[in-house]
């Protein structure tokens, strides 16, 4: 059986290159891909916890609501992005620096 | 001596996932970012089976894979020009990101090694599904019912967000 540590080295290091993406992306599309390798690095951190130290469902419960979350995430953001095309014409992150539409 | 097997399968799928995982934030084509994240959200799903949780890895793949990942190529279709063969992206500020990344990853390997995790010996195998949907009703309940709401707040919203003005 493969240790816990190893599910847990693999997660940092996916955790690592998303918030390495996060920082220095400039498209908003690509951060919220950035963000989604987070979200599946903290995935798989529960669910190795649930299996190797709770020794119960409680943390694939915990993902599953993980991936709900992660689902309305996507869609509101998508959704902001669009907008953010319309009034800027560019998805850069750069142009995006004002609050008011 | 146990089999070799689940290890190379394990460190096949680990590579897949951080090989793919790096074309994300780094390729320079958004259309290959995305089909490279569809990769990882696989490599996650056999993470998930390795671990035992069958039914959510099927969710993963159903969800991720089948759900998000649309939504995200949908997003690059309509915020590029369809036609435009490359849709480059670009990044700054790489060398301090990438060492604050490193920073990152090597503080929480650290952690990981040191730490002495209380492990259980004992797990039960076997198909996951019923004992996840019994706990969804029966203690996990409410958060349940506030995602399902939380779902249709983000489907309505979602679609304010979208609309032309002269639609109000």
């Amino acid at each position: 059986m493969i240790p816990l540590e190893y599910y847990l080295i693999v997660s940092a290091a996916l955790f690592s290159l998303g918030l390495y993406g996060l920082l220095t992306r400039k498209n908003a599309i690509n951060v919220l891909m950035s963000v989604e390798l987070i979200f599946n690095a903290a995935n798989i951190n529960l669910v190795a916890f649930s299996r190797f130290v709770g020794g119960n469902l409680e943390g694939q419960v915990f993902a599953l609501f993980v991936i709900a979350i992660a689902a309305c995430e996507a869609a509101v953001a998508l959704a902001i992005v669009m907008s953010l095309f319309r009034h800027l014409k560019s998805v850069s992150l750069e142009g995006a620096s004002a609050l008011k539409g | 001596m146990e089999s070799l097997a689940p290890r190379i399968l394990f460190w096949f799928f680990a590579a897949l996932m951080l090989g793919s995982a790096l074309i994300v934030v780094h390729g320079r084509n958004l259309v290959h970012s995305a089909f490279a994240l569809l990769a990882t959200f696989f490599s996650a799903a056999v993470f998930y089976a390795f671990l035992g949780a069958d039914f959510l890895a099927g969710a993963q793949v159903l969800i991720y894979v089948g759900g998000i990942l649309i939504l995200l190529l949908f997003g690059v279709m309509l915020t590029n020009r369809i036609f435009d063969v490359n849709l480059r992206t670009e990044t700054f500020q790489v060398a301090p990101s990438a060492l604050v990344a490193a920073g990152v990853f090597g503080m929480l390997t650290l952690l990981i090694l040191k730490t002495p995790w209380r492990q259980v010996s004992l797990v039960e195998e076997g198909p996951t599904t019923e004992k996840i949907g019994s706990l969804l009703v029966t203690t996990y309940l409410l958060p349940f019912e506030i995602a399902s709401v939380l779902l249709l707040v983000a489907l309505l919203g979602a679609a304010m967000l979208v609309r032309r003005r002269s639609d109000l």
